[in-house]
This record gives C-alpha cells, structure tokens and sequence, in this order.
C-alpha cells in the first residue's frame, strides 16, 4: 500500500487541524463542533473552487482540441496558448445583464443554474483520488460511495426541466423535455452497468471499488464499460446524444433565455460533467489510482481522466447527433437488453468462481480467475457486438442501384 | 459490417488532427503568436543560437507575448477597396460616373487653366467616390477609356464615420498608387504585383509603352 | 382508458435560427414531436432584384445576379448573361464558353460543399465536416480570386464572354486542385457516407417521390434524388456541354440521404467535366466586343441554365432601351420549396432541419 501523498488534503485531516488550534486557544473539548465545521467550510471551498479552475482550464482545452480537429487553431489570443481565454469569457458573461424573461417563474428559473451545478459538485466529494487509504476522498469514504453517485445526479434531470420550465419558451420547453425523457431513461443501463461493478467489487464504497481491481474492470468486462460509457455520455447530453441542447435545432435548448452569471454557471455546470464522469469512469472501470510506482496514485487518476476525456471529445468532434425516438430507442432497446446479459453473465461467472473456489479469503475473485472471466467475456462481448450489428443494419440501409424514373424525358440514352 | 462507418469516420478525423497537410491554411491576421522558431527564422539564426542569445525575447514567445505582421495571402487581380486614380491620365469623362451601378462617384469638371493642347482635359474640381456604398464590381475600371481609374489593392479602409468614407480628389491624387491588375492586363505583362508592393506610376499604367505628348492627341482618342 | 390528451404547439422557426439558412421562417405545428403543419413565411431577404434590373443597363445587372444566390454567383452570372446574348443575339468566343464552363463548375463543387457541410452541421456533427468542406471551399474561392479579383460577389461575365482571360497561374492552381480533389471527396464520403449515425437519421428521410417531384416543379438534385433523370447539361445542352463527357447521377427513393449523395456525386462529375475542358481549351479571344450600353432589339426571351441548386432562369423583356422592361428570375431554390410542406409533415423536430438542410436553399434566391 502506498503511503498517502503529503499535500493531500481531506476533511479528517483538516478537522484534526482545526480541533488542536482550538485546544490550544483555550477552548475546551466542547467546541468540538467548531472544527467540524471549519473543516467542512474550508473543504467545500477547496473542492468549489478547484472545480471551477479544472473546468475553466477544461473548457480551453475542450476548444482548443475541438480546434485542432476542425484543421483549425482553438483559442490563441489570450495569455499562453490562449489559456487566459476562459477567464475572459467568464469576465464577458460576468458583465453582460443578466435578464429574466417577464413570463418567468422567476423563482425557478434563479434556482435552476444551482440545481444543476450542486449535484455535479458533490460527486467530487466520493471520488478517491489518492491511494487506497480510507481518506482519500476529498470528504468522506463513504460506504454507499457509488448509490449517492446515482441518487446525486438523478437531481439533473430535475434541474434541467427547472430551467426549461422556468423561462417559458418553447424552445426552452422543448429541451428540457427531451432531457426529462432521455436522463430518465438513461439512469437505468448508468445503474445496470454500476450494478455489474458492484457484482465483482462486491461494495459500494468507492475506495473498495478500486481496491477489488487487481484486473481493471474495463478488461474483465467491455460491455459494462460500453453501456456505461454510452449512458453517462447520454447523462452529460453530449454528442450523439446532445438533445438537450441541440444547437441545429433548438437554438440552444433549455438554457435559451439564459444570460449572464446564470449562463455562466449553467455552462459551468455542463462542462464540468465530463471532468466529473470521467473520475466516476476512471474509479468504476480503470483501476482509480493504480498505476506504477514510479508516479503518485492521483497522478495516474489525473492521467487516466485525461485519457477519457480526449476520447469524448475525439467522439464528440466526429459523430453526428441522433434523432430523440432513436435516442430513446437505443437505450431501451439496445443498452437495457445489453447491461442485464452483461449483470446475467458476470452473476453467472461469480457464481461458478464460488462453487469452483477462486476466491480470496474477503470473498473477492482471484487475479487469475477474473483473467479467464476476462477472456470469456471479451470473446461474449465482441460475438454480441457482431450479432446486433448484423442484425439492426444490415436489411434497413441496403442502397439498391439506382433506376431511373419513366417520368423524365429526355434524351439521355444515347449520349 | 453495420457499426464500421463509425470508426472509420474516427480514423479520418484523427487523420485530420495529426497530418499537418491537411490543416487549413490559417492566415492570423492581423497578427500571429510567434514561437522561438518563427523568431529565430526572422532573424536568420538557426533557433539554438537565438535562444541562448535572446532569453529575454524567448521567454515572451513562450508566454505568448511576441507577434509577428501576418499578411492575407491575395492574388495580384485582386478587387480592393481604395481606388488607384491618376490625374494626369483622366480626362474628365465621366465614364466611370455613368457606369456606375450605384451612381456613387461623383464628377464636376471645370475648364484646364493649363496648355489645352497639351492634354485636352478638363479640370477635375471634385472626384468623389462613396466606397462606404461602393460594391467594388470593378465596372468603373472597365469603363474608364484611358485607364486613368485602377481599383486598389487593400481592404483595411475601416472608419468610424460614414462620411469618412468618401474618397475626394485631393485623397486619390495623394494616395499611394497601388492598382490592382483586375482588368488592366498590360499591368500583368509588366510583372506589377502590388501586393508584392510595386507602385505604378501614371506613365506605366496605359495600354501603350510609353505615351509621349504626341501620342495623346493621336491614339489615346481614338482607342 | 382514455388517451392522454395533448395540445398542438405552434412555433416559430426563425427568421433568427440557426439551421434555417439564412432568414427563412417557419410556422410549425408540433404535435409533441411530431410536425402536424407547416406555414413557410418568405420576404425577410427581399431587395426587390427584378425591379432594380429595370433601372439598370445590361452590363450593371450582373453586379444584381451575384447577390442572388450568393454561394453559386458564378451560376447566376451565366444564367443571366446567357439571356441577354439570346435577346441581343451576341456572338461568345469559344474560349470564353470553355473558362465558363470550367468556372461554372468550380461554382457548383463550392455549392455542393456548403450544402453537404451545412447538412452534417443540421445532423448536429459539431461543424467537423462543415469545416473540412470549408477548408476544400477555400482552394476554390482563391481560384476565383485569381480569376476575377472576387472571391464572393464575382461578376466575372458579360455579354459576350468574360471580361478578362484567366491568368497564367490560373491553370496550374486549378490542375493542382482537380488532382487533389477525388482523394479529398473519398475522405468526405468515408466520414459521412458510411456513418452509421447518418444513416440512421437521413435514409427514409423526407422522402419526395418522382411524381410528387415533378408535380410540384423541383428542379437539380432535389429532383434527380427522386430518381428523375433531368438535367439542362444534357437535356438541352448549353455551352459548350455537349463536347464534353459525364454522367447525371440519380438517386433510389428521393430521401435525404439520396440528396446528399446526389451531390457528392455531382461534384466528381464536375471534376470530370473541368479536366476534359482544360485538355480541349484553346487560346483565342474571350470577349466579344459589345457596345458599352447593350440595346437588344424589342422582343422577350427566356433562358435557362443547371444551376447547383437546379434549373436557373432568366425571363427578360426588352423594349429596346438600354435596360430591360421586365426582369423574372426563375430562382430554383425558391421553387424547389414547394413541396416542403408534404416532405415534413408527420417527422420529427430534427428532421425538419435536416430535411430543409438538404433542399439547399439560399435566402439569397428565395427572397431575390
């Protein structure tokens, strides 16, 4: 086990801090409370504001990359590089009115931008960044790490229709149903491919997720990573499953009448969904902070993120967007049906393990056995992939060779 | 097989990100961030050198402080805003006036207090061009019989008034004469380039190699 | 157990939206989702072009067409000076009629470029392809900047030819760029054709059937999608067409998918054509010479060209003075919306976009 980094901060060890200044100002050890509370102050501070600095430098380098695959520069023009650039356009949005539409519900739509932005911001406090001790997280290990995750952002989709229904637009409206209907829908294969981790880890707190990877999760099974990769890119709305906002469409979906401070957090809010999903992605199914020695635990973490992260915008800077029906279609259809085979197969798997022996003494799988149940399941996986490719396309999209129409006169024939 | 196309389309963006053939050709105009390299290649050394000579200088391009003039890349024909007028080639005709889509240049002549024989020309007392309504299709130039009106070759003309814009006749005469080659092709023949900088002077522009004073009363008339 | 009851929406797409190209407006009906009804609104682009050509000479007119459709001036330019050549029965020198038909062309891929960009921009594709068409757009546009000092607003022709014979470095550009352009368009296809995603969200869509098609008066792709094999390159060949070789692609059932490839084929069809006029052009003269005030004689005529957005026409009535007595664009965009209505009822919000996205429509053109 590697020891805990130095400069790590959590809310045990800041607490610790605060109770002996308290003691030895002269305070008795009722003030015990106080600390509590300082430590909770200055570590919600922490995490707001290192959020808020890993989203603006996200969002720079969103552009930039998104640039470079467009065959063009991002933003260049402010500071180094252009990295001073999402300062300036939160300064710009800063500055800018802040208007509320006449017909507003005024109280919904104020209290919409925080909806979405508090949920987002408390994930981070599960995630274990650092190694496998018991404070790693920034606040608490808490030992339903993983069911807080789902019940937190399933405020999203709540927040969303706040927003469309609090500005009264219709393209506004129309967003933020498509939203309620798409995140509703995709929390059931996000929570399929959660329950197939849980199977293997056999805990819900997010350090023992990572601790029961002595084989990442992603290798033993793909197809749990592909629903949950699919789900939770859905849950950030992102291409190919951007409804929400749907430039072409809607303008600019729910957030339509949104301006200023409030636009600001809300699009601080939605940038900061794939930092986010990216550290429940990397925890869930790339093995958290494992890595080689030779780097600190939160170094690989950081790497890792990355990795994910430029594979969304890599897709997000490729791919069209699908249409809603097929966007509720594919979930139903095809994630739903896919995260139970992929529940079924691996309960299967843990049960012959059982029955056969391969576990370790805490009742975890042994390293060689979740080898062999990651062959199985890659071979399973790609058969599956194949079998529906064949079947959804195929007959649907053949192209016949054109003929032409009797109606047109012309003539073509001898030319 | 059904679900390739996605990776593929994958493939052809990454293909698009890493080959530097297939960037676009950016122009970052006004002005481009320069790196050491740029740098050291305005300078003529190789970039080692440069950046143990110039830290100072180095550092600023790291952090984004050193510019460098990049120039829109034009071809010679090209249509620009400011006009190329010469004086001593117009004779008052007014063609371009009639010939204007728009009706936005404006002639009054009045009789030369100069040696009539010389260059049987009017005076031109007001040569005005509107180039804030100006369409720049180039059918003044086309127009003109002596070759004495060129469109320009810049686009930086951006004022803050709209009566700015107006162009008079002492602006055109003091202007430095860029003429495009749009329609001029003895400007071609004789490698002008303006963007490259050359100027032209008022006896380089006609259609005749060098007009002398008899050549005016003869040929130019009849054309 | 009754259904539950819903109420139809009217919105108001535009004349400020994104995806509607320009400043078009659109009363929709939505059902939910679904698109029960829909009222085109015209006019917000209109400049009144046909009554300014009737205070305009001949040769000043050409500056109007190029603010028709404003991303194929090349096509307008043609179309109209072709018109006035029938009323004033001008001669046009061979070479004139090939740099024409070249230009023409180069006009029609640049054309074909921004509606399959823009397309893949309705489908929500993050600009990525609509940046790529641009960046092949660019080559063509410096083209253009060669040939006539414009990049945009060309008004390269006149009665009689073109005003200027193309420079030299023209015609290495050019052959630079037509070698190029195949590989460039089999990368387009490899991102766009067979992504599975645009499949699934253009075949079967806004489907126009052939009969449906000629009924309502559609011209270019849109027609030629629907399997109709029409094209006034062939059907009544202008220029110098008739010496050249190509193929008029078609598509299966006139879905937006056959739109978009329609196009793409289009575009290898034009590189076709380009390369056989660079090997038969041969030097001569490019302009007949025309007095500066054209006065055709008193008559009236109509002329037509394949434009890339389909059949480009010009009625004109002169009556003998030195500008026209009535000018009428036939504007194919304008008229290639009529069956509209029939293509979007009963799909979806976002196959609306996608389905006005592949009509290519120019504001421009609609509104004249």
């Amino acid at each position: 086990m590697t020891p805990t980094p130095a400069f790590f901060i959590s809310f045990y060890t800041l607490r610790d801090l605060f109770d002996n200044l308290i003691q030895s100002l002269g305070f008795g050890a009722s003030f015990g409370w106080m600390a509590g509370l300082l430590a909770g102050i200055s570590i919600s501070f922490l995490i707001i504001n290192v959020m808020v600095m890993s989203t603006a430098f996200y969002t720079w380098f969103e552009r930039r990359m998104i640039g470079r695959f467009q065959v063009r520069r991002g933003p260049n023009r402010n500071g180094p590089f252009g990295i001073l650039q999402p300062f300036a356009d939160v300064l710009k949005l800063i500055m800018k009115e802040d208007t509320i539409p006449d017909a507003a519900d005024k109280p919904v739509f104020t209290l919409a931008p925080i909806a979405l932005l508090a949920p987002t911001l408390m994930i981070m406090i599960v995630i274990p960044f650092g190694t496998y001790a018991s404070d790693q997280a920034f606040l608490s290990n808490l030992n339903i790490g993983i069911l807080f995750i789902v019940g937190v952002t399933s405020v999203n989709s709540i927040a969303i229709f706040m927003a469309g229904w609090g500005s009264r637009n219709k393209y506004a409206i129309l967003g933020s149903m498509r939203g309620a209907a798409m995140l509703i829908s995709y929390e059931i294969p996000m929570a399929l491919g959660i329950t197939s981790v849980l199977l293997l880890s056999g805990s819900l707190a997010m350090t023992q997720i990572v601790q029961s990877q002595s084989i990442w999760f992603i290798l033993v099974m793909p197809m749990g990573f592909f629903v949950f990769m699919a789900a939770s890119t859905a849950e950030m709305s992102r291409t190919p499953f951007d409804q929400i906002e749907a430039e072409s469409e809607l303008g600019s979906g729910y957030n339509t009448e949104y301006s200023g401070i409030k636009f600001a957090v809300l699009f601080l809010a939605e940038f900061m969904a794939p930092i986010v999903t990216a550290a429940v992605v990397t925890t869930l199914f790339l093995g958290g902070s494992q890595g080689f020695d030779f780097l600190p635990g939160g170094i690989w973490f950081a790497i890792k993120m990355f990795v994910l992260i430029f594979l969304l915008l890599w897709v997000r800077s490729t791919w069209p967007r699908l249409r809603i029906d097929q966007i509720m279609g594919f979930a139903w259809k095809i994630l739903f049906g896919l995260g139970l085979f992929n529940i079924f197969l691996v309960a299967v798997e843990f049960m012959v393990a059982v029955e056969l022996g391969h576990t370790k003494d805490d009742g975890s799988l042994t390293t060689e056995y979740m080898l062999i149940m990651a062959a199985v399941n890659w071979m399973v996986t790609i058969i599956a992939f194949v079998i529906l490719a064949n079947f959804v396309g195929k007959k649907k999209y053949h192209r016949p060779e054109p003929t032409a129409s009797p109606l047109a006169n012309m003539g073509i024939g001898g030319d | 097989m059904y679900g390739l196309g996605l990776f593929k389309g994958l493939g052809i963006t990454m293909k698009n990100l890493v080959s530097p053939s297939r960037q676009f050709n950016i122009v970052q105009y006004p002005n481009r961030r320069a790196s050491p390299f740029d740098l050291a290649k305005v300078d003529n050394q190789n970039p080692i050198s440069f950046i143990a000579t110039h830290p100072i200088k180095t550092l600023r391009s790291l952090i984004g402080l050193e510019t460098l003039v990049d120039r829109m890349p034009q071809h010679a024909n090209f249509r620009g805003e400011e006009f190329a007028w010469y004086d001593r080639r117009c004779t008052g005709c007014a063609s371009c006036a009639k010939y204007c889509p728009l009706g936005i240049i404006k002639i009054v002549t009045g009789t030369s207090g100069v040696n009539q024989q010389e260059g049987q020309s009017y005076d031109i007392d007001v040569f005005d061009i509107d180039i804030g309504r100006c369409m720049f299709c180039g059918l003044c130039v086309e127009a003109c019989p002596y070759d004495a009106l060129h469109m320009g070759s810049g686009f930086e003309e951006g004022k803050y008034r709209r009566s700015d814009l107006v162009i008079n006749v002492d602006q055109l005469k003091a202007a430095e004469k860029k003429p495009s080659t749009w329609f001029r092709p003895q400007l071609t023949d004789r490698g002008h380039d303006p963007i490259k900088g050359s100027t032209a002077d008022w006896d380089q522009v006609g259609r005749h190699e060098k007009p002398s004073l008899e050549d005016q009363g003869e040929r130019w008339a009849k054309r | 157990m009754s259904t539950i009851r819903t109420e139809p929406v009217t919105i108001n797409l535009g004349p400020q939206h994104p995806s509607t190209h320009g400043v078009f407006r659109l009363r929709v009906t939505f059902d939910g989702e679904e698109i029960i009804d829909v009222e085109p609104v015209f006019g917000y682009l209109h400049r009144g072009t046909e009554k300014l050509a009737e205070s305009r000479n001949y040769v000043q007119i050409v500056t109007l067409t190029d603010r028709m459709d404003y991303v194929a001036s090349m096509s307008n330019n043609l179309a109209y000076v072709r018109t006035v050549e029938k009323l004033a029965d001008i001669d046009v020198p061979e070479r004139a009629q090939y740099i024409r038909v070249i230009s023409v062309e180069l006009q029609r891929i640049a054309s074909h470029l921004m509606a399959t960009g823009f397309l893949l921009n309705d489908l929500g594709a993050l600009a990525t392809p609509l940046v790529y068409c641009f960046r092949e757009r660019e080559r063509i546009l410096d083209l253009f900047e060669m040939l006539c000092g414009a990049r945009i607003t060309l008004s390269y022709m006149r009665p009689g030819g073109v005003f200027q014979d193309a420079p030299a470095d023209f015609w290495n550009s050019l052959n630079v760029l037509i070698s190029d352009f195949p590989n460039y368009l089999d990368e387009l296809e490899s991102l766009i054709t067979t992504n599975e995603i645009v499949l699934a969200r253009t075949i079967g869509v806004g489907l126009l059937s052939d009969t449906q098609a000629v009924d309502s008066g559609v011209s270019g792709p849109v027609l030629r999608a629907a399997s109709v094999k029409w094209d006034l390159r062939k059907a009544n060949p202008y220029e110098i067409y008739d010496r050249v070789n190509f193929d008029i692609p078609i598509g299966n059932s006139g879905d937006t998918y056959d739109r978009y490839y329609v196009r793409l084929q289009e575009m290898r069809e034009s590189i076709k054509i380009i390369s056989q006029c660079i090997e038969q052009i041969e030097p001569g003269p490019v302009r007949t010479e025309t007095p500066f005030f054209i006065r055709p004689p008193v008559g009236e005529t109509y002329s037509s060209v394949e434009g890339p957005k389909g059949e480009l026409g010009f009625y004109m009535v002169s009556d003998g003075g030195i500008s026209p007595y009535r000018c009428k664009v036939r504007a194919p965009s304008f008229i290639n919306l009529t069956p509209l209505k029939d293509m979007l009822t009963g799909w979806k919000m976002g196959d609306l976009i996608i389905i006005l996205g592949s009509i290519d429509i120019v504001l421009g053109e609609v509104d004249r």
